[in-house]
């Protein structure tokens, strides 16, 4: 009995375990709802047009987004398709990873399960935290993705960011410059870096929609199987009970 | 096992109440069991259906028909089967009823080779082009297109008017589709769903823009 | 309708011993009265070993095992095959949930000495299954083609290395390659599909037979065989398996199902635990993760290898770890099965024993620092202690009278 309870009392340890993510930069918190249909929808044209010139979710398919977004083919076809007519068709791209790599460094990569493989947060952040840094082929950096090979596409959004420094001692009294927070370079871009953050949110609930567009059907179906076995344990109980007078 | 043998084997000191309700818990968790074993099974049979993937390779195809000589087929492929529309001339229409006698199913009785709209003499809605699945009804090789006149068509009937020829086992199809009596083919060529989107082009594989076969 | 069954039955039975292994098996075979929660777990495991089969089956009618197409594959279930998402959750769900199945069923043995004479056998033969489990989990997480499946099989291969003279040939020979490679997809999908499904149907089976041979020890670790009514012959602390367990373990399983569909639907990733995260990324033979980590039920075997600073010790240390398990049946020289009846020591030993396998667990996960690898090889100390001192402390130990019937 003992046992048991030094078992139990062990594996509750586990979730804190769970928690314990890698260091490095804080993030921000995307609050991401994918059941908010008109904010995947702003998601989806903000993903085809900035981001589907170098970036393909070749495991998405038009239809889908229609289907779960509540999009009719012509709408799909007049806002969201712009390389090919087949609403059965995937969200391919003309540029081959043998180019991309020649231009970028490296090859820009599919987004479809991005926001499985790096998290809504870290994506959000990522997006905001673009800044001018001449040192780099392209001209920009950024905070969360150091010497990314991305360039700004979305600047015209949200405005140039600059880097904002503070003076760091390590332990030989070395005194170094540190990146503390980026700030726009034009105060006048303010609302519009506000206006900013909505798309962004916007952006990611939509790559976290690709990302698995079956999770809303997993949680609608979700407790109806888990009522159902409910209601069987009930019976099974009885059963069982029911039986086991006989022993003693 | 049946419930008798539930309750056969109880202790000697079981009441008949008890017994009662042994059977009826026994029966209803098997029912229940049951019922959620269907439910359990139904992804998996699903999964097995074509996927959204070979849905969409198999999606209705659009075909422009203006170029078709008189008399001339155009083959296109739909679902991984052979399409064929073919541009019929009046000379070949008005021949079609003269060889009612010598077919299987002249008027197209049999349902679910055509839709309604092609259960008529022509077997299509336009009545100069034909649309149809070019795979014979008997065991799905392809037959071929033999016109009226032509040297081989000498071969497979006195009076040839046009039509199809299968060589695998030689059944033959008239100019409408329709099979020929006395060959191994039981129905007619089989018509797809079509719609016309404007006189020159048709959409293969579905009855209206919206609705996919 | 009675009749039409009693004349069936009849009518193969006289060509297949149906009855005669129905009763043998299940009417007639008489288990202690007194099994608690730990001896849900072996019917558990058999429920999700055919679960697993089910579902992998449906898998593999859509996947395809080259390195080109397999991780669009997995991403083609997920999204194009109608619940295709529903049979791969239940599939990555029922890998994890088996390990932990089949912990808490050995854990059960350690407690109440299940593997002591005379069912050493039977001990053993578990072994070989959990042996094989091991494998057949390595040789699936390769399939998905992800980060994580393809450093973590370059890196586990990569240790046969280790072994003098003809490691590295070795290596090559297991992955038909010089690195993990498309050759090396294509024969793990085969031994994960094909050859260690059917040895692990076969061990079971032979695990099965072992355990009805000698019939089943309980909580107490008394023997029911030794008290037997005189008219019939049935151990008087006996049941018949049907209908009494079979009734209390649809119980189990109801409840396993329930915990089961719960992750599958609400948390099949698990935090990352049960499908990593960077296994969203396809594999990329240039490009290391800054973080290789087993799945969780591998990770205390990947501490203790990581806590020897030597490559191939570091291998000894990681086989031992396992090889010692199968030893138990003889290090543990008590008179004694169940731990109700052992002493302090043996308690204290395992308790040790249970904190340093969590222990390592956790630090299997962890990225290496010197306070971590302290600790990694203290637990590592404590784990094979646990076992290799046994001859003598379970020999020391005082233990309690043993009853001669089973106590409630």
């Amino acid at each position: 009995m003992i046992m048991r309870r030094i078992i139990f009392a062990l594996t509750l340890l586990l979730p804190a375990v769970a928690l314990s993510a890698g260091g490095g930069i804080e993030l921000q918190k995307a609050h991401n709802d994918i059941t908010d249909i008109a904010s995947l929808q702003t998601g989806a044209k903000l993903f085809v047009n900035y981001c589907m010139g170098c970036h393909s979710a070749k495991y998405v398919r038009f239809q889908r987004i229609g289907k779960d977004l509540g999009l009719t083919d012509d709408e799909l076809k007049e806002n969201l398709m712009f390389n090919t007519e087949k609403v059965g068709d995937t969200m391919s791209i003309a540029m081959g990873d043998n180019d991309a790599k020649k231009w970028f460094g490296a090859a820009p990569p599919d987004l479809s399960v991005i926001a499985r493989a790096r998290g809504t947060d870290w994506l959000y952040s990522y997006l905001l935290s673009f800044y001018l840094d001449p040192s780099r082929p392209l001209g920009v950096n950024n905070l969360v993705f150091k010497d990314v090979g991305m360039p700004h596409v979305l600047w015209e959004r949200q405005g140039w960011q600059k880097p904002v420094y503070e003076d760091v001692t390590n332990e030989s009294d070395q005194t170094h410059k540190v990146i503390k927070s980026l700030e726009l370079v034009d105060e006048a871009d303010k609302e519009k870096a506000e206006q900013y953050k909505k798309d962004m949110r916007n952006l990611v609930n939509f790559l976290e929609y690709i990302g698995e567009p079956a999770k809303l059907e997993r949680h609608s179906l979700g407790w109806k199987v888990l009522l159902f076995l409910l209601f069987f344990l009930g019976l099974a109980i009885a059963l069982k009970k029911e039986y086991w007078r006989d022993i003693h | 096992m049946s419930t008798a043998d539930v309750t056969d084997r109880c202790p000697k000191n079981i009441t008949e109440a008890h017994k009662g309700r042994r059977r009826f818990l026994v029966a209803a968790t098997t029912a229940v069991g049951a019922v959620g074993a269907g439910f359990a099974a139904v992804p998996f049979v699903m999964s097995l259906q074509p996927s959204a993937k070979t849905q969409a390779a198999g999606a209705p195809i659009e075909v422009d028909i203006s170029k078709i000589e008189d008399g001339s087929l155009m083959v296109r492929e739909w679902r991984g089967k052979p399409v064929w529309i073919v541009k019929r001339t009046e000379k070949n229409l008005a021949e079609l009823s003269s060889l009612n006698d010598k077919l299987s199913d002249p008027n197209s009785e049999v349902t679910g080779q055509q839709p309604d709209y092609a259960k008529n003499l022509a077997r299509s809605i336009k009545p100069e082009y034909l649309v149809v699945i070019g795979i014979c009804t008997h065991l799905g090789c392809s037959p071929t297109h033999i016109k009226k006149g032509d040297a081989a068509g000498a071969d497979i009937d006195d009076d040839w008017k046009g039509g199809f020829f299968c060589p695998c086992h030689g059944s033959k199809f008239d100019l409408a589709g329709r099979v020929y009596q006395g060959v191994p083919a039981p129905t007619n060529l089989v018509v797809p769903p079509y719609i016309y989107l404007s006189n020159t082009r048709i959409l293969v594989g579905a009855d209206s823009s919206k609705g996919v076969a | 309708m009675n009749k039409i069954l009693t004349a069936s039955t009849e009518w193969v039975d006289t060509r297949f011993p149906l009855t005669k292994m129905w009763n043998e098996h299940l009417a007639q075979y008489y288990a202690p009265k007194n099994f608690n929660f730990w001896y849900y777990f072996g019917s558990l495991a058999l429920l999700v070993l055919v679960l697993q089969i089910i579902t992998g089956i449906f898998l593999a009618v859509n996947y395809k095992p080259d390195a080109a197409l397999a991780f669009g594959s997995v991403e083609y279930i997920m999204r194009d095959v109608d619940y295709g998402w529903l049979i791969r959750y239940m599939h990555s769900t029922g890998g994890s949930f088996f390990f932990l199945i089949i912990y808490l069923h050995m854990f059960r043995a350690l407690m109440y000495g299940s593997y002591k004479k005379p069912r050493e056998l039977l001990w053993i033969i578990g072994m070989l299954i959990y042996a094989c489990l091991m494998a057949e989990s390595f040789l699936g997480y390769l399939l998905p083609w992800g980060q994580m499946s393809f450093w973590g099989a370059q890196v586990i291969i990569s240790l046969f290395g280790a072994i003098p003279y003809f490691g590295e040939d070795l290596t090559v020979w297991i992955r038909g390659d010089y690195v993990v490679a498309d050759a090396t997809l294509n024969r793990f999908f085969v031994y994960h599909v094909v050859l260690v499904p059917i040895i692990l149907l076969a061990l079971v089976a032979v695990h099965i037979i072992a355990l009805h041979e000698v019939g089943s020890n309980n909580p107490d670790g008394v023997e029911i065989k030794k008290n037997k009514d005189p008219k019939t012959g049935i151990p008087l602390d006996g049941i018949p398996f049907h209908p009494y367990y079979t009734v209390k373990d649809i119980v189990g399983i109801v409840v396993f199902l329930i915990l089961f569909f719960g992750v599958v639907f609400y948390a099949p990733a698990f935090g990352g635990y049960f499908i990593e995260y960077n296994n969203f990324f396809p594999a990329d033979p240039m490009k290391t993760p800054e973080h290789i980590a087993p799945l969780w039920y591998f990770t205390p075997f990947y501490a203790i290898l990581r806590a020897v600073p030597d490559k191939l010790l570091g291998v000894v240390a990681m086989g031992g770890s396992i090889v010692v398990l199968f030893l138990l049946p003889w290090l543990d020289r008590s008179s004694v099965k169940s731990i109700r009846y052992k002493g302090w020591i043996f308690k204290f030993a395992l308790v040790l024993f249970v904190i340093s396998f969590f222990g390592l667990g956790y630090l299997g996960m962890q990225p290496v620092t010197p306070m971590k690898t302290y600790f990694a090889q203290l637990f590592t100390f404590i784990y094979f202690a646990f076992f290799l001192l046994m001859p003598w402390y379970s020999k020391m130990d005082k233990t309690k009278p043993v009853p001669d019937r089973v106590t409630d």
